[in-house]
């Protein structure tokens, strides 16, 4: 069970989180303006990382905020003072 | 039985208090102190279990967790336990053990004639022998189930308690041997705050029959004094009994506590069991290591056993497995063993060492006192079935390739066997550490870490009694410090061991090596609990298996209970030889928790019975309780489901409350609905991208009925919403999608317009939802006092007031989940009670009638409103709903761009529909588990489709028969006469009029018309009543 620092309670157990897959991934200004494959890139295509991997969190049973984490997905570990 | 093989003195047993228990219902005598191998082991018993697949007699081969034939069920009734090692087992006074295999009995197993037809039975035998013909597989299924059990579970709940507890601590530190209570010690002086937990009964590890002295005392009494110490320090916890099984992430590691073996064993609290969940700062591995057997061929005869095992027999429960010993050895530890037996009176009938040098100084006390050694030589065979009676002594080769020479017998009743010793990998391996192979060593050490932990002592590969202390006092220092405390070092204690000078070292002998293939000799057992022999193994070679995982897979090797504590690494060594490859290179298999068996009672903990989930209750509860409701439970909420009158079934409490609600007045308590208050200056901007439907052009003041969609154009949720004031809205979701919905809305808030001020507020407990629906709805309110209009023109459908009602204050919404006219009042739930007894009492006049989700579903699907994850499952769009009138065309929302890609618009989406039988003989039973079955008379008249019924065009046909749609929502209407059905059909809009066909479980098609879902009320009349 991973140990995740929420930024504003601190470092608790990931039973109170929820995961909420790749960060940095923004919505399109525009939907109507894309291709279907353009769309369907946003809407599916991840990068499936190995490696480091910035992606959300959300402290669903705490503070119900979301924030972003940089983690290893190899090793798990999460970087310390990722922006 | 008398205890022929005890010693007269020695050993940590308590003779003063002597424990009588039974074994296969023979009446044996042991001591306290004793474990179960122990007791059966003074008591002479040598047969204790049948193997796996051959159903060979086995013995007791280990003394600890590494015991892979000793299995045994304790108990009997709801207290029975399966599958115990019966050296784990702590002896208690009335226990009664039954051996687990053997059928019908362990002496006389008659599939031990599996052992003579073992041609049929090679590695894969699952896999080859019974896939063909596949009509036998139930025949040989019954018999291999009945053949490999490892018990039977018990029948009974369990009568015991269990509970999980969270901790958090400096050091945690697995294993109280040595090493680890040095490190406990060291990191406790320092202040550390320190878990140390061991699998036993008792701390002390090998200390428990180690013969070494530390500083001049006795090994024990080192022991009880660092006790004392570590029991003084108030930030130390001892765990004994306690098996750390699982190291996860981030240093969280799980450990089994357990209270004794005996009935009734607990502690304080009654608790039986307790799962630790323990977040460490940093943890010191001490788990010790598992003596490896060797291989050759009958290496598994009644009487072979682990060389330190018997020595631990011997000094620490007084207990001498054997009358003439021959210690078959590649290392001078077993030598040692040599010494214990003839200290406990045994003779040594003779050391085969496969070395040609032999042992160093050990050796000499031994040669002084005559015990014959054979160096440069090897066991070839082993005689006796159910119990040793001689080995075949033979010397190897020049190159120690293959035996050269005469053989000789040599009489003896017990083997005592070492391979060297494979370090504990296995919490180091869980937490992701990896393994080197070290020549040196001849085993499998912790190479790089992953996480915060450090392996010290012989599970570090250092297996002598000082390296254990040193190892463990740095270890512990360590730790401290890395927590943030001063370390002052001190020291460990001097050792004073006799004839550990000049050890020679020890010599790979991975199996004894045979002149040709290992077919052709008796068995020699790799992994004894899975019976997987150096046959098998070569025969997973030769068809072609390379990787060490396939092969454990092909071969069972390490499948057993003891997870291949004793045998695995031997097998892998065997595989490394037959790929002719380094033992590095071909690595072990992966190490997963559990370390050892956890119970089911512990897993589960306190959440069991009523504590398995929590229950949610609407503040009318009592009412709906004293009314005679029956409940269902719907996400947590127990809602009522109907109320059943004096005499009625479902079906008849149902018709009446339904044709009530269509005919004059039904109450019902809708609190369960999820309520989101939405405030702030973007609150409008926010929902217009959230819901589908035009969100500025809603008056305050106005419902409007509201469909979120996910980003991919599928329906999420749905309900009403309704806006309270230019910037207040107030949204109702699903009852079981509240919190989803809420998290929803917060996630895009926060991530992706964190610019919006939007304030979201959960007040679903806030309120409490009374509906009111009928024709006679309207007479009612209006009847009573109050400053709200009621009439048509004050109060338009899909209009909200507030005001007061019988001097409540109340939140009315005229919506209509039932295609009447009816009112949601909503009442600060403290009141709600008060509001719903004077509801009731003045709707009687009007015959008003309570009723249940039942009712509920049957009225909306009368008029074709779906239900978000009944009607739809996640790949269901609004267009498939026929919901396009619902879609804006001048704004974006979420989902919206995903429903113009090409798969959203094909044709041949499935599309909701209405069914109806077209005649009323053939029709099922209703398989619903949460229906009272049907009365019999009339049945054909109110018979209904199966919910998840598939629907195809014709009945019958050759698989694979393409499949139209299902059956989403299925009901008698009362008002209607009629079952009618729900159903996502392809292209269904199109083929209203058809004719298709629904597919029964029982192999029978119903004839079903396809019609509009909106069976009653068409043109929407009745909810907008004047
Ligand atoms: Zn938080």
């Amino acid at each position: 069970m991973l140990l995740i620092k929420c930024p504003w309670c601190g470092p608790r157990d990931e039973s109170e989180f929820s995961y909420g897959g790749e960060a940095d991934i923004v919505r399109p200004a525009e939907p109507d303006a894309l291709t279907d494959e353009e769309w369907a890139d946003y809407l599916f295509m991840r990068s499936n990382t190995r490696g480091l991997h910035r992606e959300q969190w959300v402290h669903e049973h705490g503070c119900r905020r979301w924030f972003v984490l940089e983690r290893d997905t190899v090793t798990y570990q999460f970087t310390e003072n990722a922006t | 039985m008398k205890q022929v093989n005890r010693l007269p003195e020695g050993g940590r047993i308590d003779r003063a208090r002597p424990l009588t228990f039974s074994f296969n219902g023979r009446t044996c005598r042991g001591y306290a102190g004793d474990t179960l191998a122990s007791a059966l082991l003074a008591n002479g018993i040598r047969m204790v279990g049948r193997s796996f697949k051959y159903h060979r007699p086995r013995g007791i081969m280990g003394i600890g967790v590494e015991e892979p034939n000793a299995i045994v069920q304790t108990g009997a009734g709801a207290d029975t336990i399966p599958g115990l090692r019966a050296t784990e087992v702590e002896l208690y006074d009335g226990l009664a053990a039954a051996t687990t295999r053997g059928w019908p009995c362990v002496n006389f197993d008659l599939l031990a004639v599996n052992d003579f037809c073992a041609r049929l039975l090679g590695a894969g035998f699952y896999y080859k022998t019974f896939m063909a013909p596949r009509f036998l597989w139930r025949w040989y299924e019954h018999y291999l189930r009945r053949a490999s059990g490892l018990g039977t579970s018990p029948q009974m709940p369990d009568p015991d308690s269990y509970e999980h507890v969270n901790a958090h601590c400096d050091v945690l530190v697995a294993g109280g041997g040595p090493a680890g209570l040095m490190a406990a010690l060291a990191a406790a002086k320092c202040g550390a705050r320190v878990i140390i937990a061991d699998e036993q009964g008792e701390f002390g590890g090998s200390l428990l029959y180690d013969t070494a002295r530390l500083n001049g005392n006795p090994a024990a009494e080192w022991l009880r004094k660092v006790l004392q110490e570590l029991a003084r320090c108030p930030e130390v916890t001892l765990l004994s009994r306690s098996t750390v099984f699982g190291y996860y992430d981030h240093n969280f590691l799980t450990i089994l506590e357990r209270y004794g073996d005996n009935p009734g064993a607990q502690d304080a609290g009654g608790v039986r069991q307790r799962e630790w969940r323990v977040r460490a700062g940093r943890v010191i591995l001490a788990q010790g290591s598992h003596e490896r057997p060797l291989v050759f061929p009958n290496n598994d005869r009644p009487g072979v056993m682990l060389a330190s095992a018997v020595s631990g027999y011997i000094h620490r429960y007084a207990v001498c497995p054997g009358r003439r010993g021959v210690i078959f050895t590649n290392n001078d530890g077993a030598y040692r063993t040599a010494l214990d037996l003839v200290s406990a009176g045994a003779s040594v009938a003779a050391i085969i060492d496969c070395r040609v040098e032999g042992a160093g100084a050990i050796a000499e006390p031994l040669r002084r006192s005559g015990v014959e050694i054979y160096q440069g030589c090897v066991i070839a065979d082993v005689t006796g079935r159910k119990s040793v009676r001689s080995v075949e002594v033979v010397p190897l080769s020049a190159d120690a390739g293959t035996p050269a020479g005469t053989a000789i017998n040599l009489d003896c009743d017990l083997v005592a066997m070492s391979g060297g010793w494979n370090p504990a990998v296995h919490l180091h391996s869980q937490a992701g550490g990896g393994n080197l192979w070290d020549e040196a060593r001849n085993c499998f050490v912790p190479g790089a870490t992953r996480q915060e932990h450090v392996s010290v002592g012989a599970c570090n590969g250092s297996f002598s009694l000082d390296a254990c202390l040193q190892e463990g006092n740095q270890a512990g220092l360590d730790a401290a410090r890395a927590c943030g405390f001063e370390a002052s070092p001190f020291s460990t204690p001097g050792i004073n061991q006799d004839l550990t000078g000049d050890a020679r070292p020890l010599q790979p002998l991975w199996r004894v090596p045979l002149p040709r293939s290992p077919h052709r000799y008796p068995k020699q057992f790799v992994d004894y609990q899975n019976d997987t022999t150096v046959a098998d193994l070569h025969q997973a070679v030769s068809e072609g298996f390379r990787n060490v995982e396939h092969v454990k897979r092909y071969t069972a090797l390490g499948f057993g209970t003891d997870q291949g504590k004793l045998g695995n690494i031997n097998g892998m060594a065997l595989l490394a030889e037959c790929l002719g490859k380094p033992i590095a290179d071909v690595g072990t298999t992966t190490f997963r928790p559990p370390y050892t068996a956890v119970t089911f009672g512990a897993c589960a903990g306190a959440d069991v019975g009523t504590l398995y989930e929590p229950v949610r209750k609407t503040a009318l509860h009592d009412w709906h309780e004293a009314a005679g409701a029956e409940f269902e439970v719907v996400g947590q909420w127990l809602r009522p489901w109907y109320y059943p009158g004096p005499g009625e079934d479902m079906r008849s409490a149902v018709n009446r409350e339904c044709l009530a609600a269509r005919g004059s007045l039904a109450i019902m308590d809708a609190s369960t609905l999820g309520k989101i208050e939405v405030q702030g200056p973007d609150a409008p901007a926010f929902l217009e991208r959230i819901y589908t439907h035009n969100v500025a052009g809603m008056k305050p003041g106005r419902c409007a009925y509201g469909v979120m969609l996910g980003e991919d154009g599928m329906v999420m949720d749905d309900g009403v919403m309704a806006r309270l004031g230019e910037q207040h809205f107030y949204l109702t979701t699903t009852t079981g999608g509240a919190a989803r919905v809420l998290g929803w809305l917060e996630q895009w808030l926060q991530t992706e317009w964190p610019d919006l001020q939007v304030y979201l507020t959960s007040v679903t407990e806030r309120w409490s939802t009374i509906v009111l629906a009928g024709p006679d709805s309207r007479k009612l309110l209006q009847g009573m006092d109050g400053d709200v209009d009621f009439s048509q023109a004050g109060f338009p459908f899909m209009a909200v007031r507030s005001g007061s009602l019988a001097g409540f204050t109340v939140r009315v919404f005229r919506v209509s989940f039932s295609g009447e006219l009816a009112f949601e009042i909503n009442v600060e739930s403290d009141f709600a009670p008060s509001l719903w007894q004077t509801l009731t009492e003045a709707g009687e006049r009007y015959g008003i009638t309570p009723y249940g989700t039942e009712t509920m579903h049957v009225l909306r699907a009368e008029k074709g409103f779906v239900i978000v994850g009944q009607d739809t499952d996640g790949s269901v769009s609004p267009l498939d709903l026929g919901m396009h009138w619902l879609l804006s065309k001048d704004k974006d929302f979420l989902g919206k761009r995903s429903l113009a890609r090409p798969d959203c618009q094909r044709p041949d989406r499935k599309q909701l529909v209405g069914l109806l039988i077209e005649d009323g003989r053939e029709v099922s039973p209703r398989p619903s588990f949460r229906r009272k079955p049907e009365s019999s008379h009339n049945k054909h008249l109110t018979e209904i489709l199966p919910e998840g019924a598939q629907l195809v065009e014709q009945p019958g046909g050759v698989p694979p028969i393409p499949k139209l749609g299902h059956v989403s929502s299925s009901y008698y209407s009362a008002c209607l006469g009629r079952p009618i059905a729900l159903a996502l059909v392809s292209n269904g809009r199109a083929r209203k009029g058809d004719v298709i066909h629904a597919a029964l479980r029982d192999g029978r098609y119903i004839r079903v018309r396809i019609v509009s879902p909106v069976f009653y009320d068409p043109k929407a009349e009745r909810q907008h009543a004047s």
